[in-house]
C-alpha cells in the first residue's frame, strides 16, 4: 500500500450514488463523512479499499461508500473481513459494525479477529441500544437501562469496549465522538497506518431509540471538562482551562487540578499510547463520568506481526524449500506402484 | 519361504484386524493394504475407530478395527462380514464377533485371555464358546509370549517389546495370504531410520509371526488371492479426505485460483481442513477459525477477494453454516462446502457413518435458497467430485454443497493416478473492466451467472450483501424485483443441469428392479447388484452424484423399470426428494439408520422380496 497514488482523491470519490437512509440526525452521518474525509489522505488507491459490515444501522455504511464494499450477515463481519484481508493483504480493509453486532451475536468473531492481530481497520459505532430492531438494550446499555425488552430496568452489567479489546490482546484502541469530525478523521488515518487489528469506538448518538445517550459527557457545554483527549507524548490535560489532568495515585489514575495542593504540569502523567504494557491503558480506556473524565484519542498502539504476514512468510518459507512444486508432484508422491 | 500345501484360491476376501487403541491396529492393517495393494490385489479398506480417545483397556468401547477387503476382481467396499479376524484382545471378539463369516477363521493371542480380559470384554469364562464361535477355524496364538521369547535377548523394555505383537499377528497374516514381508521391512527402516534397534526388534516379531505360522499345521486354509484385472497405469492408495482435499488443490491449479479453507476441526471432517494445512508447499492457505461460522464466514470473504474458497465440516457444522450459506447464495459467490455425514441428530454417533444431511444440504436454509448439492460415492472419487464442486461453484457462480460420508472419508481404495493435464479446465468469469457501466449482478445468458469483480481492480468498485438487489447492484424492497431474483437465482442452479453427467446404468439398461443409491452406498449396492444380475434376474443400479439439479435423464431411465427401489442410510429422505421431482414413479424404500453401511445380505432380501411379488 506504499505505492504512490496517482489521482488525488476528495471526500466525493469515496461517496457513492445511494440515498443514504440513516434517520436525519443520525450520529452515523457524521461517521460517514468523516471517513471520507480521512480516506483521501492515505495515500491508498481507491480499488484496494474494502468496507466489509454485518447487520444493523451502521452496517449500511458500506452502500454508502464508492469502494468495495460486502453487507455481511449479523455478527461475522469480522469473520468476513478476516477472509477478505488474509486472502489479499493488499487491501485496506475496514469492518463497520455495532455494540449488537460485534459484542453480542458477534462476541466470538472480534475477540478472535483482535487475538489474532489480523490487519483490519474496525469502527465500532457504540450507540448503547438496538436502532433497526427499534429499541432493545444492548451489552454496552447501562445497567438499570428501561428499554422495549427491558421494560423495567436491565439486570446485566455492560461491557466496556475497550476492556474488552485489551483483555483480548488488542494492539490499537481509540474513541471517538461522532460529531468531532477533525478528531475523527485523524483517528482514522492512525487506525489505516497501524499494523494489526485496530479498534475505534465511535461514542454515537441514536436520534431515535437512545437519543443523548452520550450528552451527559459529550454535550457541547461539557464535554471539555467530562472528557480529554489524550494525545501520545502530551500530557494528560484537560477542561474548558485545560487545568485538570490525571495523576497516578498509587495504583489508581486521579483528577487533579492544576495549582491546587502545589500541583504543577510536572506531576501530570504523560500519555504512552506506544506502552505494550496495558496497565495505564485499561485504566485510561475504562474511566468513567463523574469520577473522572471520559478518554478520547488513541489510548493504546502498539506495533506486533499480523496474522497474515505471518501466513504470507510461512508458506513462501516452505515453498522455497519445498520438494512439491505443483498438483502432478503431489500425485506422484508417496507410495505408488504401476500395473502393467 | 516355502510353499503351503493346503491352498485355497478365492476372488476375494475380508479380513479384519482389531484390537485395543493401543494395539497398534491401524497401522497393522494399513500396511497390509499396502502390501496387498504392491501385489496387484484391488482392495478396499475401512478403520473403526472407537469415539472416546482413551475408553478404558480391554473394553468393547476401547476397540479398533481395521478391516481390509481384497480381491481378484474389482472391489468396490470394505465388505461387511469378514473371512478372517486377527483379536489382539477378549474385547475384539466382542466388538466383532457376529461379523465374522460362519466357519471362518479367527487368530487371536492366547495370552491376552486372562480372566481379567475376559472378564472386562463381558464374558464369563470362554469367549469362543459363548459366541458360539466354536465351529470355526480357531487359532489361539501364544503371541505376546511370543514376542517376549523372540526379544528376550535385545535389551528393549518390556512395553517396546509388547509393542510388537502387531507384527507379530501381521506376520501370522502374511503367511496365510502368502504375501510378501519385503514393504513392511522396507516401511521399519524408515520409520525407525534413527532408532534402527526397533527398526530390527519389529523385523524379528514380524518373522516370528510368519515362520509360526508356518510351522504350526493348524493354520490352514491358506488363501490365495490373484492380482486383480485392473486398468493400467500409476496406482496410489487414498483415502475420501485425503481425495477431497487434493481435488480442491487440483481445482485450484487448474483455475489459477489461490485455495483458502476457513474450517473448524469436527469428526470425520477434520482430516480435509488438516491436509490442506500440511500443503503450504502448494500455497494453500488454511484458517482455523474460532467456530464453524467464522469458518465459513472467513471462506466467504476470501471468495470475494477472489480466492477459491473452500469451508469443510459434519453435520453439526453445516447446520452453523446455514445463515452465511444463504448469504453466500445472495451474494453470488462461489464457494464449495463440504459435509463429510455422520450419524445424528445433535451428537448423535460422530464416529458412525449415516446418509441423514441429504434434506439439510438440499433445503436446510430461510429464504428460497437453491445450492448445487453433489455426492461422492468412494474414497477416490471424492477427488473427482471435489473438483467438480469447484469447478461448478466458480463457473456458475454459486455454492456447491459435496457430501461425502464417515465411510468414504477414512475409507481408502487404490486410485490411478490422473494427470493435471487430463483433468477439464476451470474458467472463472472474471469481471471486464472494459465493460461499461460495470453492473454486479448482471449475468451470463447461458449460465445467468454474475460476472466477479475482484477488490483492487481499479474501476469495478460495487457492493454486494445479504439485502435483496436489483440488477445494478443497489438494494430493492420492490416485490416484483424480488420474485424475479429469486426466480434467477433458481434457474441458475437448475441450468447447472446442461453440464454435468446422464445417470448412468449398471447392468441392462431395462429390467425388473431398478436399485437406486446415491453417495457413499455405492460400493455396497453394485457388489449386491452384480451379484443379483450374475443369478440371473433382470436388477440394475443407478447411482447418484448430482442431487440438485438432477441429471435430466432421471425420468427416461426410471421409465424403463417395473420397480424402483432406493436405498440410503437414513429414513428415506432421497426416496422423499425424488417423489417431489418425479411423482410419476413409485419407490420402494431400504433404510438403515444404525451408524453402519449396508449389508449385502440386507441389500439382497429386499431385493428378491420385491422381485417375488413381481
Amino acid at each position: 500500500m506504499a505505492e504512490e497514488v496517482a489521482t488525488k482523491y476528495t471526500a466525493k470519490d469515496f461517496k457513492s450514488d445511494q440515498e443514504i437512509r440513516w434517520c436525519p440526525g443520525c450520529g452515523d452521518h457524521f461517521v460517514l463523512s468523516s471517513v471520507q474525509r480521512a480516506l483521501p489522505d492515505m495515500n491508498i488507491p481507491k480499488e484496494k479499499f474494502a468496507f466489509i459490515s454485518g447487520i444493523g444501522c451502521s452496517s449500511r455504511f458500506p452502500y454508502y461508500m464508492d469502494t468495495y464494499g460486502f453487507h455481511g450477515i449479523h455478527g461475522r463481519a469480522s469473520a468476513i473481513a478476516s477472509g477478505v484481508k488474509v486472502a489479499n493483504p493488499e487491501l485496506s480493509v475496514w469492518q463497520i459494525t455495532g455494540d449488537g453486532d460485534a459484542l453480542a451475536i458477534g462476541g466470538n468473531h472480534f475477540i478472535h479477529v483482535i487475538r489474532r492481530n489480523i490487519d483490519l481497520n474496525i469502527i465500532l459505532f457504540n450507540n448503547e441500544i438496538y436502532g433497526l430492531t427499534k429499541g432493545q438494550y444492548s451489552p454496552t446499555s447501562n445497567k438499570g437501562l428501561v428499554t422495549k425488552t427491558s421494560p423495567y430496568g436491565t439486570v446485566e452489567e455492560p461491557f466496556s469496549v475497550g476492556e474488552l479489546v485489551i483483555g483480548a490482546k488488542g494492539k490499537f484502541f481509540a474513541r471517538t465522538l461522532d460529531t468531532n469530525i477533525a478528531l475523527s478523521t485523524q483517528i482514522y488515518t492512525e487506525a489505516e497506518k497501524h499494523k494489526g487489528t485496530s479498534v475505534v469506538e465511535v461514542l454515537q448518538n441514536c436520534v431515535i431509540f437512545n437519543d443523548g445517550v452520550h450528552d451527559e459527557v459529550a454535550g457541547k457545554e461539557v464535554r471539555d471538562d467530562r472528557t480529554i483527549i489524550l494525545k501520545h507524548g502530551q500530557p494528560m490535560l484537560f477542561g474548558k482551562e485545560n487545568n485538570k489532568g490525571l495523576i497516578l495515585e498509587g495504583l489508581k489514575l486521579k483528577v487533579v487540578k492544576l495549582g491546587e495542593n502545589g500541583i504543577t504540569e510536572k506531576n501530570i502523567l504523560v500519555h504512552d499510547a506506544l506502552e505494550s504494557n496495558p496497565g495505564i491503558q485499561y485504566m485510561l480506556a475504562n474511566m468513567r463520568y463523574p469520577e473522572y473524565p471520559v478518554a478520547l484519542g488513541v489510548i493504546r498502539s502498539v506495533e506486533g506481526t499480523t496474522y497474515e504476514k505471518l501466513v504470507e512468510e510461512q508458506i513462501s518459507q516452505i515453498r522455497s524449500t519445498a520438494k512439491i512444486k505443483c498438483m502432478d508432484d503431489l500425485l506422484q508422491s508417496g507410495s505408488t506402484w504401476v500395473v502393467d | 519361504m516355502d510353499k503351503k500345501t493346503n491352498v485355497i484360491e478365492r476372488d476375494e476376501v475380508v479380513i479384519r484386524f482389531s484390537g485395543d487403541s493401543g494395539d497398534g491396529m491401524q497401522l497393522t492393517g494399513t500396511l497390509f493394504s499396502d502390501t496387498a495393494a504392491l501385489f496387484g490385489n484391488d482392495l478396499s479398506t475401512f478403520p473403526d475407530y472407537p469415539a472416546e480417545i482413551r475408553a478404558p483397556q480391554g473394553t468393547v468401547g476401547g476397540v479398533s478395527g481395521f478391516q481390509v477387503h481384497l480381491g481378484h476382481s474389482q472391489v468396490f467396499m470394505p465388505g461387511d462380514f469378514s473371512d478372517v479376524l486377527v483379536a489382539m484382545n477378549p474385547a475384539a471378539i466382542k466388538a466383532n464377533g457376529k461379523w465374522i463369516k460362519p466357519g471362518g477363521t479367527i487368530i487371536y493371542d492366547e495370552n491376552n485371555f486372562t480372566e481379567k480380559n475376559i472378564e472386562k470384554a463381558g464374558y464369563e469364562k470362554d469367549p469362543i464358546k459363548e459366541e458360539k464361535l466354536d465351529g470355526y477355524n480357531i487359532i489361539a496364538a501364544p503371541i505376546t509370549n511370543m514376542v517376549k521369547e523372540a526379544l528376550k535377548d535385545f535389551g528393549l523394555d518390556a512395553k517396546s517389546v509388547l509393542r510388537t505383537k502387531n507384527m507379530f499377528a501381521l506376520g501370522m497374516v502374511y503367511w496365510l495370504f502368502d504375501r510378501s514381508l519385503d514393504y513392511t521391512e522396507e516401511y521399519f527402516l524408515k520409520k525407525f531410520h534413527a532408532k534402527p534397534d526397533l527398526a530390527e526388534a519389529n523385523k524379528i516379531a514380524l518373522r516370528a509371526g510368519y515362520y509360526y505360522a508356518e510351522t504350526i499345521e493348524a493354520l490352514s486354509p491358506v488363501y490365495k488371492i490373484l492380482p486383480a484385472q485392473i486398468a493400467k497405469g500409476k496406482y496410489r492408495n487414498i483415502s475420501g479426505n485425503v481425495a477431497t482435499a487434493w481435488g480442491l488443490m487440483a481445482a485450484a491449479e487448474k483455475s489459477g485460483l489461490n485455495l483458502f479453507i476457513g474450517s473448524y476441526p469436527i469428526t470425520p471432517a477434520t482430516g480435509i481442513l488438516e491436509e490442506l494445512a500440511a500443503h503450504k508447499d502448494l500455497g494453500v492457505k488454511s484458517f482455523q477459525a474460532e467456530d464453524e461460522i467464522a469458518g465459513i464466514c472467513t471462506a466467504l470473504g476470501a471468495s470475494f477477494a477472489g480466492h477459491l474458497a473452500v469451508t469443510s465440516t459434519s453435520g453439526p457444522g453445516l447446520a452453523l453454516k446455514s445463515e452465511a450459506i444463504g448469504l453466500a447464495v445472495m451474494s453470488e459467490l462461489p464457494i464449495v462446502i463440504i459435509d463429510v455425514q455422520r450419524s445424528g441428530p445433535s451428537t448423535g454417533l460422530p464416529t458412525k457413518t449415516e446418509q441423514s444431511d441429504l434434506m439439510q444440504a438440499i433445503y436446510g436454509r430461510n429464504g428460497e435458497c437453491p445450492v448445487v448439492v453433489m455426492a461422492a460415492s468412494t474414497p477416490s472419487d471424492c477427488f473427482t467430485f471435489a473438483f467438480e464442486a469447484a469447478k461448478i461453484a466458480v463457473e456458475h457462480m454459486t455454492p456447491v454443497l459435496l457430501l461425502t460420508d464417515s465411510y468414504l472419508a477414512n475409507g481408502s481404495e487404490p486410485w490411478r493416478i490422473p494427470q493435471m493435464k487430463d483433468l477439464p479446465a476451470i474458467t472463472p468469469p472474471f469481471a471486464d473492466r472494459n465493460v461499461k457501466p460495470f453492473l454486479p449482478y448482471k449475468r451470463d445468458e447461458e449460465t445467468l451467472a454474475r460476472s466477479w469483480a475482484v477488490p483492487g481492480i481499479p474501476g469495478l468498485e460495487h457492493r454486494i450483501g445479504g439485502l435483496e438487489k436489483t440488477e445494478m447492484g443497489t438494494v430493492s424492497y420492490v416485490p416484483e424485483n424480488h420474485e424475479l431474483m429469486v426466480g434467477l437465482r433458481a434457474e441458475k442452479v437448475a441450468r447447472v443441469a446442461d453440464v454435468i453427467p446422464d445417470i448412468v446404468v449398471q447392468g441392462d439398461d431395462s429390467g425388473d428392479l431398478l436399485v437406486v443409491g446415491w453417495g457413499g452406498t455405492y460400493g455396497y449396492l453394485i457388489t449386491e447388484v452384480r451379484e443379483l444380475q450374475a443369478e440371473g434376474h433382470k436388477v440394475s443400479l443407478v447411482n447418484f452424484n448430482y442431487i440438485n439439479p438432477l441429471p435430466k435423464n432421471v425420468k427416461d431411465v426410471f421409465s424403463r423399470f417395473k420397480k424402483i427401489l432406493v436405498c440410503e442410510l437414513n429414513l428415506g429422505q432421497f426416496a422423499g426428494y425424488l417423489r417431489m421431482k418425479h411423482q410419476e414413479f413409485s419407490y420402494e424404500q431400504l433404510n438403515k439408520v444404525q451408524g453402519l453401511p449396508f449389508t449385502l445380505n440386507e441389500i439382497k432380501e429386499k431385493c428378491m422380496k420385491i422381485l417375488e411379488e413381481m
